[in-house]
């Protein structure tokens, strides 16, 4: 086993693998820029240095710098938590070159699925469902149009190597498609990657449903179950829970063993996250896609099987075999605190004038700030994540509602208000709501 | 006269309109970015910029001016 870990990321998630690193006697290392130097993550690592400037692309996604920090601290390997560096094929195999652990697939697994395209046909080949949609990249507009006419509108336009939603867009005709398009051309090419387009068949009133899974250092590939993450704005999740009150054990079943198969497919090894969409109604599914890293809504997860699924990164990425028993107990919900306006989910970055943390039976709390901090316009709104888990979903409905209820916060505008009126909707509480919930709620 | 301020701490990412333009009424004058998300600046009332208060790159703070539609 390695001694020492680098976390190339910010916030919420540095510091809750910090914690388990610490936890497993092994040294944290943290990098920051200099908008985070006040962060809880800079203080409660072993060690932490600074990597440059706000802006991202000067700091955790500049590649020499974060190289060198593993260096002059002398780390064993590095955690690229999500986002920044999650998903980079050519960073995880610098860091393997440089002769560091690279805490994560390997760079062909992600390569393999980064590129959506890829992927979608690699598991139809697999035999995992697909919807119907585009097997090669689409770079023109008339291209799009035969597509959507060929697979049937509406359609979903998205970024063949985006991801969190950025760029994506539905299109029910070929005046919104043409639109859909340019918008997803224009993240495309701003938020870098590829420039292909693909084109799926729309579902509405589809779930998204996702499995998470682990390859073990022995090629065995597990599903640790599913998360529901259908509650969502702008594509973008905001209330997570397992198990998913929108399928049949009939379904769960196949759901996993397509996971497995998917995971199988490229080899993979650590967590992974397959993502499907369900139609409720017919208890169908498709693969939407795969991401190669740990999820934001890990802790859903966690709290059902009470697995630590940082710890188990860890011991495979040092080729350790895992003895696991991840049999779900009661029911899991996440909701992500984001500091953003309740009513349009505008963002709202600003200082934290007050920040009281919910406590109690079944209240798990990751959070990112502490009072005092400023939340800045650099980084993505999530300032905390608020889980609870119950013996029953009901039981999980209640604890949430009173730890909403009791997380004080001042400062930056903040969707706990919109967390509060959800836990009173009669469609969420009922359990039977798709990805159109929220829309629904502010038309 | 309708003063256009900024709603939220943001950087300026595209400048869409010019000073002496003529607007709509919902015509995007200014693309902010603020937290990975682009945040269009709309038009509340048709008329003409008179004055365009940022550019490009600039970061912005709540209630700054960036135009005025006369």
């Amino acid at each position: 086993m390695f001694d020492s870990v680098l976390i190339a990321n910010r916030g919420e998630i540095a510091r809750r693998i910090i914690r388990t690193v610490r936890g497993m006697g092994l040294r944290s290392v943290a990098v920051y820029s200099e908008a985070d130097a006040d962060l809880p993550f800079v203080r409660e690592a072993d060690q932490a240095l600074p990597i440059g400037p706000a802006n991202p692309a000067q700091s955790y996604l500049d590649q020499d710098k974060v190289l060198e920090a593993a260096r002059d601290s002398g780390v064993g390997a590095i955690h690229p938590g999500y986002g920044f560096f999650s998903e980079n094929a050519d960073f995880a195999q610098a860091v393997i070159d440089d002769g560091i652990v690279w805490i994560g697939p390997s760079p062909d697994a992600i390569r393999r699925m980064g590129d959506k395209i890829n992927a979608r046909n690699l598991m139809e080949a697999a035999g995992v469902p697909v919807a119907a949609g585009t097997r090669e990249p689409v770079t023109e507009p008339g291209e799009a149009v035969a597509a959507a006419e060929r697979i049937g509108y509406p359609v979903m336009v998205k970024t063949a190597g985006g991801g969190g939603g950025i760029g994506m867009g539905v299109a029910h005709d070929e005046e919104s498609l043409a639109k859909a398009f340019e918008q997803a051309s224009r993240a495309a090419a701003r938020f870098g990657g590829t420039p292909a387009i693909l084109l799926e068949r729309y579902i509405e009133r589809a779930r998204h449903v996702e499995v998470q899974i682990l390859g073990l250092a022995d090629g065995t590939v597990l599903a640790l179950g599913e998360r529901d993450c259908s509650v969502q704005r702008r594509h973008q999740k905001v209330v997570e829970e397992s198990p998913s009150p929108g399928i049949t054990p009939e379904l769960r079943a196949r759901m996993l063993a397509a996971a497995v198969r998917a995971g199988e497919a490229v080899g993979y090894r650590g967590a992974g996250t397959v993502e499907c969409l369900v139609d409720a109604d017919a208890q169908d599914f498709v693969f939407l896609e795969m991401n190669t890293r740990l999820q934001v809504e890990h802790p859903v997860t966690e709290l059902v099987t009470g697995v630590d699924l940082v710890e188990a990164q860890l011991r495979i990425a040092a080729g350790q075999d895992l003895a696991l028993d991840a049999t779900p107990t009661g029911h899991a919900i996440e909701f992500r605190v984001y500091a953003e306006d309740p009513k349009r989910f505008f963002p709202g970055p600003g200082k934290i004038a007050l920040w009281k943390e919910p406590t109690g039976e079944g209240v798990r709390v990751d959070s990112g700030y502490v009072e005092g901090n400023t939340v800045t316009p650099f980084y993505d709104p999530l300032m905390a994540k608020l889980c609870v888990h119950g013996a029953t979903r009901a039981e999980a409905l209640d604890r949430a509602r009173a730890a909403v209820a009791s997380f004080a916060l001042e400062g930056p505008k903040n969707n706990l208000p919109f967390c509060a009126e959800l836990l009173e909707h009669p469609e969420f509480v009922s359990g039977d709501y798709d990805t159109g919930l929220v829309s629904r709620m502010r038309s | 006269m309708a003063e256009v301020r900024a709603e939220m701490v943001a950087n300026v990412w595209k400048v869409v309109v010019a000073a002496g333009d003529a607007v709509e009424d919902g015509d995007t004058l200014v693309i902010l970015e603020s937290m990975k998300m682009e945040i269009p600046v709309l038009a509340e009332d048709a008329g003409v910029v008179a004055q365009l208060k940022v550019a490009e790159g600039d970061v912005i703070q709540e209630g700054d001016l960036i135009a005025v539609i006369e």
